[in-house]
């Protein structure tokens, strides 16, 4: 049971681009010809109920998927046009390009200023005044500075579920991706402590393709400028979050977003 | 229906998993009682009891006992009599109604002998020809030893000059031996070392033409002693290591006493086949051979217990060597020794005797026992547990937090020297712990690879090259066995199996608390219990 690609799947200047992506877990298959462009500068959401492969395929991305073993991809996935499941590409240089945040947080045991710092210091930068600069703007992008900036030294442990997860994004702000992905960042969350990672998000799209997998549609809704639903590892339907939630073309996504499915 | 409720309510878990801990913690404690209440007061001064006997005899030395006399039903006393030179015996049971009267003699004497043991006795007389002091006739023993101890001290000097000498006498010999062994015994070399051969010689009997004559002078002053019942005993000053009047000395006195065996005990080298003096030198060996260990293992057994758990392709092959590893802490250690004995000692340091050390041979230099295959040995025992701490260590590290790491573009080696590794430090510290105490406590399989009931040297000192790791070395478990069970005089060197024991423990107990320490500091840095 094949659908047909919807014309918007492919929109114009994609900076991500999928084609035919299949993914199998040994023989079982998660993701099922996912084809379809993502925009730069741009909020996507992935929706879809629980396991229909929305992580999967985000993981795909950064190539998360090769820590898991018995993993096979098939089909294309571009990043400005340069294929990155290529083997001479360097997994490296594309997860300085795509960042990514987790659903559970994962400070590392080190203090505040050393875990925005981490990837720096990995890719070999060791003047100070570069990784001070580095840690005050990240953490001011991460709207985390004015809670933490006098105890940068001290370990991150100390800090709330919130604070670690706009900690989280600040390490992979510093960086400077072009990307960053997130896997239900706020599922974990108080609302309070949503509302704010939710105004970042909002705040960081000027510069950054998002690409965040949620679970909450009113979430998605919110802060998405296009919308993806997924179900059982299929692409159902893509297109502009204000017409998917509107005027969905199909009755599937109709019925997953008016909550009589899902 | 009483015993179901009864049963519900869990109190029977409840004392049966507590009755478990009490046994293990009574056992524990029993055992650190035992030591504790015999080593602890083993260097306290004891009084001098003399014994009046029915038939006029006197008996005179610590009484250490009493108990029932099996034979004859009544009574009987143990006193540790000393005077080996003259009864043969240290230790003589007396009978309790043979006793007319028991009494403390205040001038009654203890001296501490270089060798025959303690004498116990009075002083009769001073013979001090060599010493023109003043106060000569009113002298005091302990004064009188005093006054020969720089003599004495500047004997043990000579001696240790000729030792020193004997060591470079060795040296040119062995230089000679090897360019004999390479044919070249007619070169000037040759020539050059026999000549200093010779020199070492001269200077050689001229230092023991001096030692004799200074200990001619030494042996001159003596103490004439008589035992409880006259006997006369001279006793050379130089001989008594210590002298004091136990039924005589204020409380303060006997604290320095204490004192000052305590120091002795830590710093000097043993006497008298070891039921004496101090115990410097298995101290030392003990702790060297721990830490010689720890660097020979530590290291391999970490990176083995990484590509286990971070670069081994999970499969059957790998659960099998993890199988393998666990089971290797369950062979019983006598088997790592002889191991270490066929295979470091005999095989490898039998290699390196043949390609590096041939002029000595049939001597062997690294063929034989040292503290470098009773390292290698031990190191070998306690490596399994050091993997599996490591494995087990990173293993219990949240899987988010390696992805957080290579998502920021960390490499696998980068993720595991900057994250993992830190935070698997305190479970890995726990399994060094482990290791350390377990080798600290093994006896069995140094035996045969090294320790030796009395080393001429230590493993480690300032003759070039400092480091000796062919040394064969002394070692406090091997100690208590040997003076506990091999020594010619049991009862004598019972004290001092209970003494080794304490410090054994005590020096397990201070290097594992010391690890432990750094492992509590190490686990709050590293700490991610709420993620």
């Amino acid at each position: 049971m094949s659908h047909p690609v919807n014309p918007i799947m492919s929109a114009e200047n994609p900076q991500v681009a999928v084609e035919h992506l299949n993914l199998f877990y040994g023989t079982a298959q998660a993701l099922i010809d996912v084809s379809f462009g993502i925009p730069k500068s741009q909020v996507t959401a992935l929706i879809g109920p629980s396991g229909c492969g929305k992580s999967t395929f985000l993981r795909c991305i950064n190539r998360m998927n090769d820590l898991v073993e018995g993993l096979r991809v098939e089909g294309l996935i571009t990043i400005d046009g340069e294929n990155i499941n290529d083997p001479a590409l360097d997994v490296i240089e594309l997860r300085r390009k795509v960042g990514m945040v987790f659903q559970k947080w994962n400070p590392f045991p080190k203090s505040i200023y050393e875990n925005v710092v981490y990837g720096l210091r990995i890719a070999g930068i060791k003047e100070r005044s570069v990784l001070d600069q580095a840690a005050e703007q990240s953490l001011k992008r991460a709207a985390l500075w004015d809670e933490v900036k006098d105890r940068l030294q001290q370990s991150a442990m100390g800090l709330s579920g919130g604070q670690m997860q706009r900690l989280c994004i600040a390490r992979a702000v510093a960086v400077h991706p072009e990307i960053i992905l997130m896997d239900e960042p706020c599922s974990a969350l108080d609302p309070r402590s949503t509302a704010r990672i939710e105004q970042l998000i909002r705040e960081l799209r000027d510069e950054y393709t998002i690409i965040i997998v949620t679970h909450n549609m009113q979430q998605a809704a919110r802060i998405s400028d296009y919308t993806a639903y997924m179900y059982l590892g299929e692409l159902i339907e893509y297109g502009p979050t204000q017409k998917l939630f509107t005027v969905p073309e199909r009755q599937e996504t109709e019925e997953y977003i008016t909550g009589r499915f899902g | 229906m009483l015993t179901k409720k009864f049963l519900r309510q869990g109190e029977p878990y409840v004392w049966a998993t507590s009755l478990a801990l009490s046994m293990i913690l009574f056992i524990v404690f029993l055992l650190m009682y035992v030591v504790l209440a015999n080593g602890i007061l083993v260097f306290w001064p004891k009084e001098v009891s003399q014994a009046i006997m029915t038939d006029g005899s006197l008996v005179l030395g610590e009484k250490i006992r009493q108990e029932k006399d099996p034979a004859t039903g009544g009574q009987r006393f143990q006193f540790k009599v000393g005077n080996r030179d003259l009864y043969g015996l240290d230790f003589k049971w007396v009978d309790a109604q043979k006793v007319k009267t028991l009494s403390r003699p205040e001038a009654a004497f203890v001296l501490e002998r270089q060798e025959h043991g303690n004498f116990y006795g009075f002083l009769q007389e001073l013979k001090t020809p060599g010493l023109h002091s003043p106060a000569e006739m009113g002298m005091t023993l302990q004064a009188a030893r005093d006054i020969i101890e720089p003599q004495r001290a500047e004997v043990s000097k000579i001696e240790k000059k000729i030792a020193t000498l004997n060591h470079k006498v060795e040296q040119s010999n062995n230089r000679l031996a090897r360019l004999l062994y390479k044919k070249e015994g007619a070169s000037p070399a040759a020539a050059a070392v026999r000549a200093e051969i010779e020199e070492l010689k001269t200077e050689f009997d001229r230092l023991v033409e001096i030692l004799n004559s200074k200990r001619a002078i030494v042996a001159a002053n003596v103490a004439v002693m008589v035992d409880a019942n006259g006997r006369e005993k001279i006793i050379a000053l130089a001989d008594i290591v210590r002298c004091y009047q136990p039924n005589d000395m204020s409380w303060l006195e006997k604290c320095s006493y204490y004192m000052s065996r305590i120091k002795e005990l830590l710093i000097a080298e043993p006497r008298e086949s070891n039921t004496e003096g101090g115990l410097f030198p298995a101290i030392f060996g003990t702790i060297m051979l721990v830490f010689m260990m720890s660097i020979l293992s530590f290291p391999v057994g970490v990176l083995a217990g990484i590509y286990l758990r971070e670069y081994a392709k999970e499969g059957y092959l790998v659960k099998t060597v993890r199988i393998a590893v666990n089971n290797l802490a369950g062979i019983p250690s006598i088997v790592y020794g002889i191991f270490g004995l066929g295979f470091f000692v005999y095989g490898v340091g039998g290699q390196i005797d043949q390609l590096f050390f041939a002029e000595k041979l049939p001597t062997p230099t690294f063929g034989t026992g040292g503290i470098l295959w009773a390292s290698m040995t031990l190191g070998l025992l306690t490596v399994p547990v050091v993997i599996v701490a490591t494995e087990e260590a990173l293993g219990s590290i949240p899987p988010g937090i390696r992805e957080g790491s290579q998502a920021l573009a960390a490499t696998k080696f980068q993720t595991l020297t900057r994250i993992l590794l830190p935070m698997a430090s305190p479970g890995i510290l726990t399994g060094f712990i482990l290791a350390m105490a377990r080798a600290a406590g093994e006896v069995a399989p140094l035996m045969i690879t090294g320790v030796v009931k009395l080393a001429p040297a230590l493993p480690l000192d300032t003759i070039f090259p400092y480091l000796h790791l062919d040394r064969k070395f002394m070692h406090l478990g091997f100690h208590i066995y040997d003076i506990g069970f091999q020594s010619p005089n049991v009862e004598a060197a019972k004290p001092m199996v209970y003494v080794t024991t304490l410090l054994l423990i005590l020096i397990v107990i201070i290097m594992t608390s010391t690890a432990i320490y750094l492992r509590n500091r190490m686990r709050e840095r590293f700490s991610v219990a709420d993620l």
